[in-house]
């Protein structure tokens, strides 16, 4: 017994890492296993769980056309939002890298700060405010473009759009904050003898010198940017609500919070879980394939 | 440990026009993200009349401080005074953040500067368990809670962010750095693991620990509670926060002074602590 062994001869290890594995255990890997199994059953909460087989997953995909429309939206923010907060992310931080220090920390705290206050995005439900008192309506009407002031919110056909400038203004997270780190802590040499090599411009400095360099950082941005992007959903129950009008910001987070908290179908809730869970996964795999390729190692 | 060289290559290769592109990018996302933040400022002082000015303005002409007496008296006559709501979320966000630094830096270490048969396993759990967002899994971690009758108790949101990953993915990487003499020093002096953790890694890894709870703060002094707590008396800031702004636009200069409240102490320790975040996150890489 290899693994036994290695427990009595590296006791303090085991023992120092118990209180963290006992927690996460119980408050992660139990959750996503019971998840997993439940998805598979039938589970009002009151009553023990009926083994259905396939029949959620089933239900969600064949029969389901509000999940569809989820799906869809799910995809738009993790493939729209996503992407283009990484770039910012980045591409800010490359910006901010070329001042000097105190400037740097300046502009890092604007544009992190949005993180940090965190729950104030609700001054957004103000500025998208339906009446002709919100910001937006207010000087769309003075410049006259607008003769009628708009619902933003609860128009269907916009919500999905102000939801993702809002998700965009929340998203520079610890990814950011990576990537200026990253960007502080490049190797000068490399530049300098590029620049002998005859790199021209920024450019070129950015994609044979820096990008090569950074595939760790990009790496965690991409993990943390994943987590987000396909976790929407604190912004949309705060600006459309539970659900919003014809589902029409709705995220599969939302929809599984409306299954779990409103109609207490545990069974088909988790079903929707381990669907975002495989979504995720396949998503980092194909992140990492695309990063390993410009990677230095 | 890691240095942060301010870059001396940037004379190299820059043209004009490029700079002033850069400006100009600049200036567009700051406002992006400044002005709505401006805007809570700005209506926070601003007097009742002013709010229903259109069109609405981007700055108060007679400024008060109505909305946070407002703040005060709302928060006087509902079911809890406003400093058990401050006590709240104050309480939960010490002892989450001192509690998970605690647990985090003690099980990075091993998995940082051991090796042992379990250690690649947990890490690459680890790094996996960064990708989920915790609302994915809400439900099953509901069901957790309630057999374990944590649901409406303050361990309900404590419990939960000692285990976060993020913190001991960042202290385990930020560990990396210790150079291992300095262990084997410890060790020649006859000390065991635990006093080498607590005397010569914690102290090494300072930088870590603040990053940590800025990290934390952040996070457990905005979260809400959700359906893990109900007692009033219970409840933390944003949510009251929350009952506020469903008052809807009436409420929106006390909206705002909650709001200008809530969100000055993640931004002064952020700001106090921005250099030690830094030097945290130049080890944060994961490779591919």
């Amino acid at each position: 017994m290899g693994l036994i062994e290695d427990i009595k001869k590296n006791k303090a290890s085991y023992l120092m890492i118990a209180p963290y594995m006992l927690l996460f255990t119980i408050f992660t890997l139990i959750p996503v296993i019971s998840s997993i199994f439940l998805s598979f059953t039938n589970y009002n909460m009151l009553q023990p769980p009926k083994w259905v087989g396939w029949a959620n997953y089933i239900r969600l995909f064949l029969a389901d056309k509000i999940f569809i429309k989820v799906l869809r939206n799910t995809f738009i923010f993790a493939f729209l939002t996503g992407p283009l907060s990484y770039f910012m992310s980045f591409i800010l931080a490359w910006f901010i890298s070329e001042f000097n220090p105190k400037i740097r920390a300046i502009l890092t705290l604007i544009f992190y700060s949005p993180s940090l206050a965190g729950n104030v995005f609700f001054i957004w439900a103000f500025i998208f405010s339906g009446d002709a008192y919100g910001l937006i309506n207010g000087w769309l009407m003075r410049l006259g473009i607008l003769k009628e002031p708009i619902n933003w919110l609860q128009d269907p056909n916009y919500v999905l759009w102000v939801i993702i400038i809002v998700q965009l203004w929340l998203s520079l997270g610890a990814g950011f904050l990576a990537f200026v780190a990253g960007f502080q802590n490049l190797d000068k040499e490399l530049f300098e003898a590029g620049a002998i090599d005859g790199i021209k411009n920024r450019f070129q400095e950015l994609f044979y010198i820096t990008i090569p360099q950074m595939a760790p950082q990009l790496m965690f941005g991409a993990v943390m940017q994943i987590g987000a992007s396909f976790g929407v959903s604190t912004v949309v129950i705060a600006l459309g609500g539970l659900p919003t009008r014809q589902y029409s910001a709705d995220t599969v987070v939302t929809y599984l919070i409306d299954y779990g908290t409103v109609r207490f179908e545990m069974g088909y809730a988790s079903a929707i879980a381990v669907v975002l869970f495989i979504a995720m996964l396949l998503t980092n795999k194909v992140i990492a394939a695309i990063l390993k390729r410009y990677s230095t190692e | 440990m890691a240095k942060l060289n301010a870059a001396s290559h940037k004379k190299v290769n820059r043209s004009v026009y490029g700079n002033a592109v850069i400006f100009v990018i600049l200036f567009i996302f700051g406002m992006f993200t400044a002005l709505p933040l401006w805007y809570t400022v700005v209506s926070a002082f601003k007097p009742f009349d002013e709010i229903f000015i259109f069109p609405p303005r981007l700055y108060v002409r007679r400024p008060t401080l109505d909305n946070f007496v407002l703040m005060f008296q709302l928060a006087t006559n509902m079911w809890v005074p406003f400093s058990r709501y401050l006590f709240n979320s104050l309480f939960i966000c010490v002892v989450g953040t001192v509690g998970h630094i605690l647990i985090a830096s003690l099980a990075a270490y091993p998995l940082a500067k051991h090796s042992f048969a379990a250690k690649k396993a947990i890490n690459e759990i680890i790094v996996l368990a960064l990708l989920f967002t915790p609302q994915v899994t809400y439900i099953p971690l509901y069901i957790v809670m309630s057999r374990l009758h944590l649901i409406d108790t303050y361990w309900a949101l404590i419990l939960p962010a000692w285990q976060m990953t993020l913190g001991l993915y960042l202290m385990k990487q930020f560990m990396t750095q210790i150079p291992d003499s300095l262990l084997e020093a410890g060790k020649i002096d006859g000390a065991n693991e635990l006093l080498i953790w607590w005397k010569i890694v914690m102290p090494n890894v300072k930088p870590a620990w603040l990053t940590l709870t800025i990290l934390l703060f952040q996070q457990l002094w905005n979260q809400t509670g959700g359906s893990f707590i109900f007692s009033e008396n219970l409840k933390v800031l944003p949510t009251l926060l929350q009952q506020i702004a469903a008052g809807g636009i009436a409420r929106a200069g006390v909206g705002a002074a909650v709001a200008l409240f809530l969100m000055i102490p993640p931004i002064i320790l952020f700001i106090i602590s921005q250099s030690s975040v830094m030097e945290t996150m130049v080890s944060a890489g994961i490779k591919g």
